[in-house]
């Protein structure tokens, strides 16, 4: 700590290059926590899904239905504990660009099959008992300002018309990688109202008895509805969401690329800092080692000169990109949720400390190296 | 006393035996100092002079230990500092030497507080002693009032006061000064050696300097010529003082 004030006025030797510098670790972080964000959004799903979930779709493609009677039939195979369904409706609000994710949803299994939720019991009875009513994810109500007993006119993107609700609930997640930006409505209006597939499902969800039990139930299942005119394909639900999240592409490697390049653009420019800083200071290296400063205590100095560009340089991008993310999802809806989590900042902030390392480390050997006599000679 | 024949039984505060350097020069090998004796006792002041390559610098680099010999001994208060490893040797410096350079190597972000108090950070010191050694160390060069001061605020010899507060700070065992006026106008060099004196007279401090100025040197109580890296001749040297 002793040296900290003499860290601490080396840095404001040169104001523009340390405010640039530190501007650079700055953007760096920011960059990184916002991909790191949009990573969270697609994984986080497969990361949050129900270990003990199934999800049974029809073997042709996800947009084929699939009978609501093997409902009753799906509820006979052993180790089957509990079963909803739903249909995805899509739709827009007021505007194209207004997307919301909607789901005509099971009013009897799909509250008990996604504890994950949180709904207030009055507000789970009132949208049972109206046949147009609905229940909004938090992010969602909170962006359109919608309050309860609001009636909210959709567009049908699958499903055409204009169809309204009423707001009968909103739902919160229990964890900050929930989404919450879903519309649910009850299946009994959509299969009233549709003027096809009359009496389908788009899936169904299966709750088994143990996590154990997930191959054998879907393997069950499976082989339950085999050639049949709708063959189903049952999967686990982490699997089920891998598999969404690989249809959009490889984020993680996507994230990945460009965070080395980030990242090792902002080694070079801070290195080549460190390596000028320590360049122009040679003579006073010298001197201190002539003072009795230790090589160590010289390499110290220099590494810790370069954590200091790395600190705060983190600090400023990783907040300002948690402000970014409070803001909400920048896509105007189209993700489920966009949230910055502690782990991601702490990895970030882990991340700059090994730059800022990494980048003084060279400059540190060579004033550690340094020879006094010659040194001085250049004085 | 200074004696420069090698033949002191021990008892000097600095002792220098058979001292050699030399350096290779592509295969040209040049030896700057060549067996040098050197006895300076506690209090002495001992100015160097010779013509520039005499090795006058190097051998205040060796005493100083910041090079190393190529033959030879050096013994400072009993620690024989040729055979130190280079953490051993910064520690020993940080104790014993105080340096004084001809361009004041002063470190211009930091005050001439915080210059003073450089040397300290390396020791134990709280924050309150080591106020108060820099505040005594800058009174004692007359520059108290100055000392929130950066260097580029300062006039040349008072950029040499601070740095000669900054070696006296530890109350080292001597002082090396390396042509400390070299860089400055009469009336500024001679404050400087006034007040180098004054740490000689008044403060029992050893002093060894290396200069060009005949004006300066006669401040010292011995003068020692090199030439070659030769010691050959010795002024005012003690009464069995002589040349190896």
């Amino acid at each position: 700590m002793r040296f900290f004030p003499f860290i601490v006025a080396n840095l404001f030797r040169k104001k523009t290059r340390t405010v640039l510098t530190v501007g650079s670790f700055a953007a760096a972080l920011f960059l990184f926590a916002l991909l790191a964000t949009i990573d969270t959004t697609f994984t986080g799903g497969v990361e949050v899904a129900g270990a003990d979930r199934l999800i049974v779709l029809n073997k042709t493609s996800i947009i084929q239905p699939l009978p609501i009677s093997y409902r009753d039939r799906i509820l006979q195979i052993p180790d089957v504990k509990h079963l909803t369904y739903a249909v995805w409706f899509g739709g827009m609000y007021q505007h194209e660009r207004n997307f919301i994710p909607i789901m005509a949803v099971d009013t009897e299994g799909f509250r008990s099959m996604y504890t994950e939720f949180a709904i207030p019991q009055e507000q789970w009875e009132a949208f049972v008992r109206d046949r147009e009513g609905c229940i909004v994810g938090r992010s969602t109500v909170n962006k359109y300002g919608w309050t309860l007993g609001d009636r909210i006119p959709i567009k049908g993107t699958i499903y055409p018309g204009s169809w309204e609700f009423n707001l009968r609930g909103i739902y919160d997640g229990t964890r900050a990688e929930d989404d919450t930006t879903q519309f649910w409505f009850q299946y009994p209006y959509l299969d009233e109202r549709k003027e096809f597939f009359k009496g389908v499902v788009g899936w169904y969800v299966v709750r088994v008895v143990s996590p154990d039990a997930d191959a054998r139930v879907a393997a069950a299942i499976d082989e339950r509805f085999a050639n049949s005119a709708f063959e189903t394909a049952t999967e686990s639900e982490k699997s089920f969401a891998a598999g969404f999240v690989k249809q959009v592409g490889n984020i993680r490697l996507i994230i990945v690329s460009i965070g080395s390049v980030v990242l090792f653009t902002l080694l070079l420019v801070t290195g080549s800092t460190m390596a000028m800083s320590v360049r122009e200071r040679t003579g006073e290296f010298a001197v201190l080692k002539t003072l009795g400063f230790s090589d160590l205590t010289v390499m110290f100095l220099v590494l810790a000169e370069s954590l200091m560009y790395a600190v705060p340089g983190a600090c400023i991008g990783l907040t300002l990109a948690k402000i970014f993310t409070l803001q909400g999802d920048p896509t105007g809806g189209l993700l489920p949720f966009f949230y910055l989590d502690p782990e991601r900042m702490l990895a970030g902030f882990v991340l700059a400390l090994a730059a800022g390392i990494a980048a003084g480390i060279i400059p540190a050997l060579l004033a550690m190296r340094l020879r006094i006599v010659e040194a001085l000679r250049r004085v | 006393m200074v004696r420069v024949d090698g033949l002191n039984q021990g008892g000097a505060l600095i002792e220098v035996r058979s001292l050699d350097k030399t350096y290779q020069r592509g295969s040209e090998e040049i030896h700057v100092l060549q067996g040098l004796n050197l006895d300076v006792d506690e209090g002495d002041f001992v100015a160097f002079m010779g013509p520039s390559g005499s090795g006058k610098t190097t051998l205040l680099n060796l005493l100083g230990g910041l090079d190393l010999p190529s033959a030879g001994s050096i013994v400072v208060a009993g620690d024989e500092i040729t055979s130190m490893s280079g953490h051993k040797l910064a520690s020993w410096r940080a104790r014993h030497v105080g340096f004084i350079f001809q361009m004041y190597n002063l470190i211009p972000v930091l005050t001439a507080y915080q210059n003073v108090e450089l040397p300290l950070l390396l020791t134990t010191l709280s924050k309150a002693e080591r106020r108060r050694h820099v505040e005594t160390a800058l009174a004692v060069v007359d520059l108290a009032d100055r000392m929130h001061h950066y260097p580029r605020q300062l006039s040349g010899g008072q950029e040499q006061r601070v740095a000669i507060a900054r070696a006296v700070v530890t109350d080292p065992t001597f002082l090396l000064c390396d042509e400390p006026t070299g860089d400055l106008d009469r009336a500024s060099a001679e404050g400087i050696l006034d007040l180098i004196h004054q740490l000689v007279d008044k403060y029992g401090k050893t002093v060894l300097m290396v200069t060009h100025d005949p004006r300066a040197a006669e401040r010292a109580g011995v003068i020692l010529h090199l030439e070659k890296g030769v010691l050959v001749e010795c002024q005012q040297c003690g009464r069995s003082g002589g040349m190896s």
